[in-house]
């Protein structure tokens, strides 16, 4: 038999800026930022008055009874899958049994816990929803997905902190290539603005405090950068058998090539700050997908606009991409859409399926004064175009915990 | 507070409609909850529950499995009020 193929044939996404891919990709191009004030009145506990919001309430993509049984992670979860397969056609006739689902939570229901306990509190145990363990469980949007769907072939949530969505992604591209399956959704969403999260975030002082200049906030390596900007939303993608995609016609976006995972044994949040195994995540997706580093035109960064991180990761990526890092076109997206902790992972992998299919790399914006210790190209303000051609692009992802991920994604 | 039937079936058509998206016109007293109605488990725990607030009756766990239908929880809701 010869060697498997994975390859993507859809997109789905609600996000920060927007509640579709479309919507998303076009304001990305544009520069702009989704993060907002928040309205709420428990903004004043926190250091933290801003986060990015999803565009479009899933009430307004969603019916109201379905929505009272799913905590709004999953909610997102559903909204981007039926994106995603509508796009890939709604390849609604085959066999079950070789569909499958992957689609990661950083936290999952934390909102539907906190919820719960506080009518436990106040209404005793009888005011506790029934529906409060298929809320919160983690894995719950990867089954409401797979149950909407009948997925067969298996239904799984890798979890990794803020590399879950990557990872994720990762495990469905290991599921088709061993093939326990032809065809799965996959992705990784997160619904985690909430004071208590949000508290425990800035307690960490991972947070950015630039309440005066909300928008302004979420600036990788900007000299000036102080914590980065929590966002909500999620991104899926359908994820095919090369083979099977061409046999019903359809459209195929571009190749998953292969992916890299290593583990830092360094500390539980902080980066090491060498970047070693990151280096060694990118090293092993460039062998996994039988790319060298000349391939390699654009980079979508893990980035996330914390003073440690964004130098850990850039001096990682000059030493894995060696000379060849001068022509990769190295984008930020989380300077637009905040921070999607298990969801960043996902929507920064439908950025780079839009990059190789429009041939633009997204801007990073709110770069006043590049940080001198940044020694990428990094693509700033606007929109950078990538080569004709065969082309590849990687995508990056960490998690506390010392989770690397890296994706490498190629075109056809 | 002595309850109406016809008050206790307005109210449970609309915790049902609320609770499980069925359209308050299908709910008749004749109808099953789990078969004809397809309120499912969880679902039913909802129902029960909205019930005892709205109407300040109590539906014990052993009580609620007898309520097949409609009419089963508005007589057993009438008479617990009364």
């Amino acid at each position: 038999m010869s060697e498997r193929r994975v390859v993507v044939t859809g997109l789905g996404a609600t996000t920060p800026l927007g509640g579709d891919v479309e919507t998303t990709w076009q304001a990305l191009l544009a520069g702009q930022s989704g993060v907002r004030l928040l309205t709420e009145d428990w903004r004043e506990l926190l250091p933290v008055h801003f986060a990015a919001r999803v565009a479009t309430e899933p009430a307004d993509q969603m019916e109201r009874v379905e929505m009272r049984r799913l905590d709004r992670s999953e909610q997102f979860a559903l909204v981007a899958s039926r994106e995603a397969w509508k796009d890939a056609g709604s390849p609604d006739d085959i066999d079950k049994e070789r569909l499958g689902v992957v689609i990661a939570s950083g936290i999952g229901g934390v909102i539907t816990l906190l919820d719960q306990f506080v009518n436990l509190n106040e209404k005793g145990a009888r005011g506790v929803s029934p529906h409060t363990v298929p809320m919160l469980m983690p894995n719950g949007p990867a089954a409401n997905v797979g149950l909407e769907l009948k997925a067969k072939a298996g239904v799984h949530t890798p979890v990794s902190a803020c590399a879950s969505g990557a990872e994720a992604i990762g495990y469905a591209y290991e599921m088709i290539k061993n093939n326990r399956a032809d065809i799965i959704v996959t992705g990784g969403v997160e619904a985690a603005i909430h004071q208590l999260p949000m508290a425990g975030f800035a307690a960490m002082k991972a947070l950015s405090t630039r309440n005066d200049a909300p928008q302004r906030a979420s600036r990788p390596y900007d000299l000036d950068r102080d914590g980065f900007v929590l966002g909500e939303g999620g991104g899926v993608l359908i994820l095919e058998e090369y083979e099977s995609a061409k046999a019903r016609g359809a459209k195929i976006y571009c190749e998953v090539a292969g992916q890299g995972l290593t583990s830092d044994g360094y500390h539980i949040a902080a980066p090491d700050p060498d970047g070693e195994g990151v280096q060694r995540a990118i090293k092993f997706a460039l062998q996994a997908s039988g790319l060298s580093t000349k391939d390699i035109v654009h980079l979508n960064a893990h980035a996330t606009s914390t003073p440690a991180g964004d130098v850990a990761e850039a001096n990682a990526l000059r030493k894995a991409l060696g000379a060849d890092a001068d022509h990769v076109a190295v984008s930020a997206t989380k300077s637009m859409t905040g921070h999607l902790l298990g969801g960043a992972g996902a929507i920064e992998s439908v950025f780079i399926v839009k990059a190789l299919q429009d041939r633009l790399a997204p801007p990073t914006i709110n770069i006043e004064k590049l940080d001198p210790a940044v020694t990428i190209d990094v693509v700033r303000d606007t929109p950078r175009q990538l080569p004709a051609g065969d082309i590849a692009a990687l995508n990056d992802s960490f998690g506390f915990g010392g989770h690397n991920v890296v994706l490498a994604f190629k075109s056809l | 507070m002595a309850l109406s039937p016809a008050d206790v079936l307005a109210g449970i058509k609309e915790i049902v409609e609320e609770v499980a998206g069925i359209p308050a016109a299908s709910i008749e007293l004749g109808k099953n909850f789990t078969e004809d109605l397809e309120v499912d488990s969880l679902s039913m725990v909802e129902v029960v529950v909205a019930c005892e607030e709205r109407f300040g009756v109590k539906i014990p766990d052993e009580k609620v499995t007898e309520l097949a239908t409609v009419g089963d929880a508005v007589n057993f809701i009438v008479n617990a009020a009364a």
